[in-house]
């Protein structure tokens, strides 16, 4: 079987044609670089996605603090990783890199603030 | 009146990279202007990833890429005034010497004088009114960047049902981030037969969560009193009319509107800059510089680009330049328009300044999908460089370089051809 997709690993959006048995990745090509490849077996197999999106701040010079999953988690978990950090709320202040939460719904990757908030004067 | 070398306004990643390359030039007596309380521009609130893969090498969310910037302008130790808002840019006619007026609330009016400016004040969003959808007023209407500040900043919700208009990156970026914040996105209307945003956002923001992308259409009624209870959508024919019978409603308390950015050129029709009515950002040379001596254009504001990692890359050359005409050595033997034709809808920089002492840099955008593309820059019947695309998209800029050697001796105008086999449709 053959499928096309685009590889979102980066901005550039290969065009990327996979051989498929069943699951069973045989062959990815139109991809520009190793990733690209790598993108296709997983998105195959076991798809993945960083999540980025907020957490509220106590005390802070800011209502919230950005925040990214340090390595992609399962892309069927971004709903359940969602709810988890939506209900947290971090103390002022943060640090950009501070990790904010470890283990996110049991898939050992954490969570780091990507940028910094005061604590309020 | 303050006197400095250099002012720059807007304290955004054009601003901030043309500060750093200007000051790694041997500029110091300048300063940053921006009217935010905090330097990084747009990027503090795009929180998604995937800036810096060209600049850095790595994925970056946009406050982490704006940070990097912010702790090289720090380092430097560049000045930089926050909360100030440029209201006025003049060339004094005697001197050549460049007046800034700005205004803070601490600060109130400050006047400073220049011997070169940068712009780099990025674009803005089109707004409703500028796209004449019929309709009620409503609450409920935003632009994606409106609700994206909202959302990434302020910590509300626009809504939970949304319609988003246009599916330029904004808006795709949104139909994922309000997604996931619990909205229920019902469709993306695109008045184009192709999405004008980046294959990966269609991909990782809507077939992810399966919101519809409606190519060909767009929406024709707004409906609602107090707040938005519903949009009417229709086809578009090739001419971009509604076509009749094709209208459908659709239930919704949020309309988005991502329909293209604008850049914010006030400024520099104030200081009687020409602008391209294509780009819609000042007229400039290979250095980044506008008609107008010693004041330089870069970043959002001289024309869209898809990724910062090119805002920063130009924005270092304005700088650059901008350091070389303070010590006097730019180049002056007069300029070649370069023009686009045959698909390519502009080309920046829209003027070669002579003589062409390096590789020469053209960006430029298409208007419509081509398959199978040759690309030729020519000099009256001369071809100076041809290249050969398999595929271009008015989505996504290009680039063309040509060798320094073939630009000796020229005279007329260029021009940027693209053709295929057959002739254009």
């Amino acid at each position: 079987m053959t499928r096309k997709l685009t590889c979102i690993v980066c901005p550039m959006g290969c065009p990327l044609t996979v051989e498929l048995e069943g699951k069973k990745v045989l062959s990815v090509a139109g991809n520009t670089c190793p990733r690209g490849e790598k993108y296709a077996v997983s998105e195959y197999t076991a798809p993945t996605r960083v999540l980025t999106t907020t957490v509220r701040v106590a005390g802070g010079t800011e209502p919230l603090v950005s925040v990214k999953t340090t390595a992609a988690i399962p892309k069927e978990l971004l709903f359940e990783a969602m709810e988890v950090l939506n209900s947290l709320t971090v103390k002022a202040p943060v640090a950009l890199g501070d990790i904010l939460a470890e283990n996110l719904c049991g898939t050992g990757v954490s969570v780091a603030a990507g940028k910094s908030v005061a604590s309020q004067k | 009146m303050e006197q400095l070398d250099l002012v720059i306004i807007g304290g955004g990643p054009a601003g901030l990279a043309a500060a750093v390359s200007a000051w790694d030039n041997g500029v110091r007596s300048m300063v940053i202007l921006d009217r935010e309380a905090k330097l990084g521009g747009i990027l503090e609130q795009c929180i998604h990833n995937g800036f810096g893969i060209h600049r850095f090498g790595e994925e970056l969310t946009g406050p982490e890429y704006a940070a990097r910037y912010i702790a090289e302008a720090e380092k430097r130790g560049i000045p930089y005034r926050l909360n100030s808002m440029v209201l006025d840019l003049k060339t004094d006619p005697a001197t050549g010497l460049k007046q800034v007026t700005a205004v803070s609330s601490s600060d109130g009016l400050m006047e400073f004088s220049a011997k070169a400016v940068v712009l780099a004040m990025g674009c803005r969003e089109r707004s409703r009114g500028a796209l004449n959808i019929p309709g009620t007023r409503p609450a409920g209407i935003y632009t994606a960047g409106a609700a994206q500040k909202f959302v990434n900043i302020k910590g509300y919700m626009p809504g939970t049902r949304v319609v988003i208009l246009g599916s330029g990156d904004i808006g795709l970026i949104m139909a994922r981030r309000m997604t996931l914040e619990g909205a229920k996105v019902e469709a993306v209307c695109e008045l184009m037969p192709y999405s004008g945003g980046l294959n990966r956002n269609i991909v990782q923001c809507l077939e992810d969560f399966n919101i519809p992308l409606k190519l060909s259409h767009t929406i024709t009624a707004i409906h609602g009193r107090e707040r938005v209870t519903g949009v009417t959508i229709a086809q578009v024919d090739d001419a971009r009319r509604p076509i009749p019978g094709t209208e459908q409603e659709i239930a919704c308390d949020t309309v988005l509107l991502s329909c293209g950015l604008i850049p914010e050129n006030e400024l520099s029709l104030s200081a009687n800059i020409p602008l391209d009515p294509v780009t819609g950002g000042a007229v400039t040379d290979q250095y980044r510089q506008t008609a107008v001596p010693g004041v330089f254009a870069c970043g959002n504001v001289l024309h869209v680009h898809d990724l910062v990692d090119f805002v920063s890359e130009e924005s270092a050359l304005a700088g650059k330049s901008a350091a070389d005409y303070l010590q006097g050595r730019l180049p002056d033997g007069g300029t070649l328009d370069i023009k686009g034709a045959g698909g390519v809808r502009y080309v920046v920089p829209q003027k070669l300044r002579l003589p062409a002492s390096e590789d020469l840099r053209l960006y430029f955008r298409v208007g419509a999908i081509y398959d199978k593309v040759t690309l030729t820059l020519s000099c009256g019947e001369k071809a100076l460089a041809v290249k050969k695309r398999p595929k271009v998209v008015p989505g996504e800029m290009e680039t063309f370089i040509v060798k320094k050697e073939t630009l000796g001796n020229l005279s007329g105008s260029l021009t940027l051809t693209l053709s295929q086999e057959g002739g254009i449709a």
